[in-house]
């Protein structure tokens, strides 16, 4: 739906985003994630039609934007990060000039309040703008987005100034939207891009970084080693049984004491399931086992290794960590390399080769009349 | 297109802007004719144009000063610029909205001319056989009312143009007033003197030239004098022109920087 191959974006000598090339399939929900200035704005601008690319190309449904902006742009909804919101206009205004402004042919009072329901602003549609609260206007920003129907869906930042009521509605939102639609999420938030998103690109100093499912980096976050345990017993015995047992490769006593418990931090080798093995071990001691936790890694982790792993200056950082974090970082450089070292691979390998775009050209984009395909409206 | 020009004609109803500006033309003209035909004892109109052709200066920024720097201050061009329409459309119809209130407005000052009609069917009625014209020319009116719409859609232009160029309305409105009254200005600057006497401000021939094709007024006079002057008309079309195509390139231009 949205193929994007060597796009180069340059202010003067800065290049804000370089030779960046990455696909979108029709229905899935892309979350593009980077430090601030990385370009993800730049890039979001340029896929909108509001900047042009230095070089490179960028096609929305087969339609080039540079070429044919018009088509392009009518395939598109965009919510920029502030959302352009006129003060002096009530919600109904604004959404009626923006069906206006795409040209829509849709039933106009209908699908006004259709949107105006799946983003509940429904209370507040004869209200002005510039009355309205931060999150109340993101929302109406997206409504905005929403109008028309578009095939195509671009947030940047869309859940910024929300509660975290208003949050998780966005991001169901977003998630049913997905079914349909195909939609590209620009966050700082990163449990967001793992709540939401089929795949994350990840974008550093206007390189892509890394461009992976989000299944398959959850699964290699989950697939830890690494666990705390709570085990009351003799702090020494316990922590030379630790040692000793086979199948683990490291343990350090925690800080955390709770009465005669203590919690332990282990790490097993390779490719074992220790935990069976520990507490059939534990129970011979009679030394319960209070409680066991697995160190899984959070995104963030992931996503802080992949930027610092691309920042040559963060590296000589790391390394002065304990050994404790010496393990954990060492774990997370492992996985952000090779999610980064396959990334590198991908980018160079894309062609500037053109398919012939004439059938693709044509390809459906009819909207539908039933936009957000509630179950309520199959009644009808 | 539409959708921007019924936007931007809401715009001016819901903010002050559009009724202080028809409030502040519609008292200026009824004063300027007031004082330049009743009070003058005359019943030539040409002197009340080139007055409110002046009063233009001031007047026109305040109609084209939100245009373009609101938008881009408010990062609503966004949106404009991520719809599907073109921005020639986008410029046209901001451009034709201020026009349509302008033009509106100057329509609506034709009642100021009701009572030279008035006192001239009464003066002709006193002395039937008279030779001279009593009341104003008709054809006059309507040259010069043309003329002030041409010239003004051409001050719209260069204001709209001005107004793309920055973010803040205050400096869009000052640039513009500055702009206009540098053209006048010239224009006054270059008719001062008489050849016979040798009293010329501006003595060499072909700055006089170049003058007189940057200011806008000197081809009103043709106009005022109710002749459809096409050379002059063609002139202020290509003018307004000209700023509207550079005013689309502004736009294109902030795309490629």
């Amino acid at each position: 739906m949205i193929k994007i191959s060597h796009l180069v974006k340059n202010y003067g000598n800065f290049t804000a985003v370089d030779d960046i090339s990455f696909e979108v399939a029709k229905g899935e929900v892309l979350g593009f994630l980077g430090p601030n200035g990385a370009g993800k704005s730049t890039t979001m601008n340029m896929l909108t039609g509001y900047l042009s690319s230095t070089s490179g190309s960028i096609k929305i449904g087969g339609v080039d934007v540079l070429d044919d902006p018009l088509n392009a742009k009518r395939l598109i909804g965009y919510l920029p990060e502030q959302p352009p919101l006129y003060p002096d206009m009530t919600v109904e205004e604004y959404l009626s000039f923006a069906y206006d402004l795409k040209n829509c042919k849709l039933n106009k009072e209908k699908h006004l309040r259709e949107i105006c329901e799946v983003v509940k602003i429904t209370d507040v549609y004869h209200r002005m703008l510039k009355n309205l609260s931060k999150g109340y206007k993101q929302r109406v920003g997206i409504a905005q987005a929403l109008v028309g129907n578009p095939p195509v869906i671009i947030f940047d930042e869309p859940t910024i100034g929300l509660d975290p009521k208003q949050i998780i509605e966005i991001r169901n939102l977003i998630r049913t939207l997905g079914k349909e639609h195909t939609v590209i999420l620009s966050t700082h938030i990163l449990q967001e891009v793992q709540a939401v998103c089929d795949r994350i690109v990840i974008i550093n100093k206007g390189k892509i970084v890394a461009n992976e499912l989000t299944e398959n980096i959850s699964r290699a976050v989950e697939n830890t080693r690494r666990f705390n345990v709570k085990i009351s017993g003799p702090q020494r015995d316990v922590l030379s049984l630790l040692r000793n047992l086979p199948g683990i490769c490291y343990a350090e006593v925690l800080a955390a004491r709770d009465g005669d418990a203590y919690t332990y931090m282990i790490e097993s080798e390779v490719g074992i399931d220790i935990r069976k093995k520990l507490f059939w071990a534990l129970a011979d001691k009679k030394w319960p086992l209070i409680g066991l936790e697995a160190l899984g890694m959070s995104i963030e982790d992931i996503f802080i290794a992949v930027v610092d792993k691309t920042a040559p200056e963060a590296q000589a950082k790391a390394k002065k960590k304990t050994r404790y974090e010496g393990v954990r970082a060492a774990e997370e450089k492992g996985i952000a390399s090779d999610i980064v070292d396959k990334t590198v691979e991908e980018q160079k390998n894309v062609s500037f080769e053109e398919e012939s775009t004439d059938s693709a050209y044509y390809e459906d984009h009819s909207i539908k009349e039933d936009t957000f395909a509630s179950d309520d409206k199959k009644d009808e | 297109m539409l959708a921007i020009y019924k936007k931007e004609m809401r715009s001016y109803f819901i903010n002050p802007v559009g009724y202080v500006f028809i409030g502040v033309f519609l008292a200026l003209s009824a004063g300027l004719c007031c004082y330049t035909t009743l009070q003058s004892n005359t019943y030539s109109t040409a002197s009340y144009y080139y007055w409110l052709i002046l009063s233009m200066i001031i007047i026109i920024p305040l109609l084209t000063m939100r245009t373009f720097s609101e938008e881009r201050k408010m990062r609503t061009e966004q949106m404009l610029m991520t719809a599907p329409i073109s921005i020639t459309g986008m410029v046209m119809g901001k451009y034709l909205a201020a026009m349509t209130i302008y033009g509106g407005s100057l329509l609506v000052s034709c009642i100021n001319l009701i009572p030279l009609y008035i006192i001239g069917k009464e003066e002709s009625a006193l002395d039937p056989d008279g030779l001279t014209i009593k009341g104003p020319v008709t054809p006059e009116i309507i040259g010069s009312l043309l003329g002030v719409l041409l010239v003004g859609a051409v001050f719209i232009a260069i204001g709209i143009l001005i107004s793309s160029m920055t973010e803040n309305q205050l400096s869009a409105a000052v640039v513009t007033i500055a702009v206009l009254a540098v053209m006048l200005i010239l224009n006054i600057l270059n008719n001062v003197g008489t050849e016979e006497a040798g009293t010329r401000l501006i003595n060499n021939y072909a700055v006089r030239y170049v003058i007189d094709w940057i200011s806008v007024v000197s081809r009103f006079t043709n106009l005022q004098y109710g002749i459809l002057d096409w050379s002059a008309m063609l002139y202020y079309v290509s003018m307004t022109f000209i700023a509207i195509y550079l005013t689309v390139r502004v736009y294109e231009r902030r795309r490629w920087a």
